[in-house]
């Protein structure tokens, strides 16, 4: 199934959706305006004509003096038929924003995280948005094109963690009466 | 009557003999964290083979280790983690920084990577090379060796 065929079928699933399909040498690739992604999405995934039930991948791309600035593709494999393919979301703005497909694959998860921590898309509805790659109070969104590339801010490490005697002894009292009471 | 056998008696200093001790059985921790790790396990493996020096030992805990050698790149996010590591081995330890990257960053001139483990731990022999052959590695090793040679083992913090 080429682009536009997808597109026909998806019409009748999900009627408006506004979909395109984009030029690509390798596998077929459809543009989705971020607004019905969810809907496309559930679509891909559980219709039989399509069974993508596979997410592979979500990548995202910094196309800095366009605009909308961001994208983000969507790697999906249909095992069964099998085939393969791309869905491109554009996200401008302030702050981009972008539906999360966590709740359509849950492999999503670990996918929005990381392109949230290197761009700075946000996903709506993502259960649990924390940095993944990058240290947890790091600054900026490092794969962003006006990101610059040397950092000379200092490397920080914790002290070590100190115990005092009576906090040991404590700690070691506490276990030896667990294991007494569960012998 | 003069016995015709020498009397086996060796006089030493306590500090000598301390440090013979240390220097000839350095565990290193196991920790690589990137390409040189490979090398580091080559100069470990039977055809370089350390345990020629005494310190093939390599420990999984940093409770049982004298050594570190920081074998690759360190990113910022490792950093505390492997400071973590460092402090968890007991006096008295020392540091290896193994490569380029490791010693000033290498090619990884970038956000990321710490240009520099010295900005993390007391680094004691830099190694260069990317990556040092297990010969260069060795090298570093017999070099500390010789460091520890002429450190007092009692009576002030190591340099």
């Amino acid at each position: 199934m080429d682009a536009p065929a997808i597109i026909a079928a998806l019409e009748t699933l999900v009627p408006g959706t506004g979909a395109q399909a984009l030029a690509s040498i390798d596998q077929p690739t459809i543009l989705v305006p971020a607004d019905r992604l969810r809907d496309v999405c559930v679509a891909l995934r559980d219709d039989p004509a399509f069974r993508f039930t596979a997410l592979v991948d979500i990548v995202g791309v910094d196309a800095l003096p366009n605009e909308p600035r961001f994208e983000v593709n969507y790697s999906l494999v249909a095992v069964d038929a099998p085939a393969r393919l791309r869905i491109k979301v554009r996200a401008g703005g302030e702050i981009p924003r972008v539906p999360s497909v966590t709740g359509v694959w849950p492999a999503a998860g670990f996918l929005e995280r990381e392109v949230w921590d290197l761009f700075g898309v946000e996903f709506e509805g993502h259960p649990d948005m924390r940095r993944l790659l990058t240290p947890e109070d790091w600054e900026g969104h490092p794969l962003r094109k006006d990101y610059p590339v040397q950092v000379d801010t200092p490397v920080t490490f914790d002290a070590p963690t100190q115990v005092t005697e009576a906090q040991f002894r404590a700690t070691m009292e506490k276990d030896r009466r667990l294991r007494g009471a569960n012998r | 009557m003069a016995p015709d056998f020498e009397i086996p008696i060796l006089t030493t200093t306590v500090d000598k003999m301390a440090q013979w001790a240390r220097r000839s059985s350095i565990w290193p921790v196991t920790l690589g964290l990137a390409c040189c790790a490979i090398e580091m396990m080559s100069m470990a493996a039977s055809r370089y083979d350390i345990s020629r020096f005494g310190a093939e030992v390599f420990r999984a805990s940093p409770r049982q280790a004298d050594l570190m050698i920081v074998a690759g790149r360190l990113s910022r996010k490792m950093a505390p983690a492997v400071r973590r590591i460092y402090d968890q081995m007991p006096e008295p330890k020392w540091v290896i920084s193994m490569g380029a990257c490791a010693s000033c960053g290498g090619v990884f001139d970038n956000y990321a990577i710490v240009q520099g483990c010295d900005q993390v731990l007391p680094v004691d022999v830099f190694v260069p090379g990317c990556p040092p052959r297990p010969e260069a590695l060795l090298y570093g090793i017999i070099s500390l060796q010789r460091k520890i040679d002429q450190q007092r083992a009692f009576g002030y913090a190591r340099s």
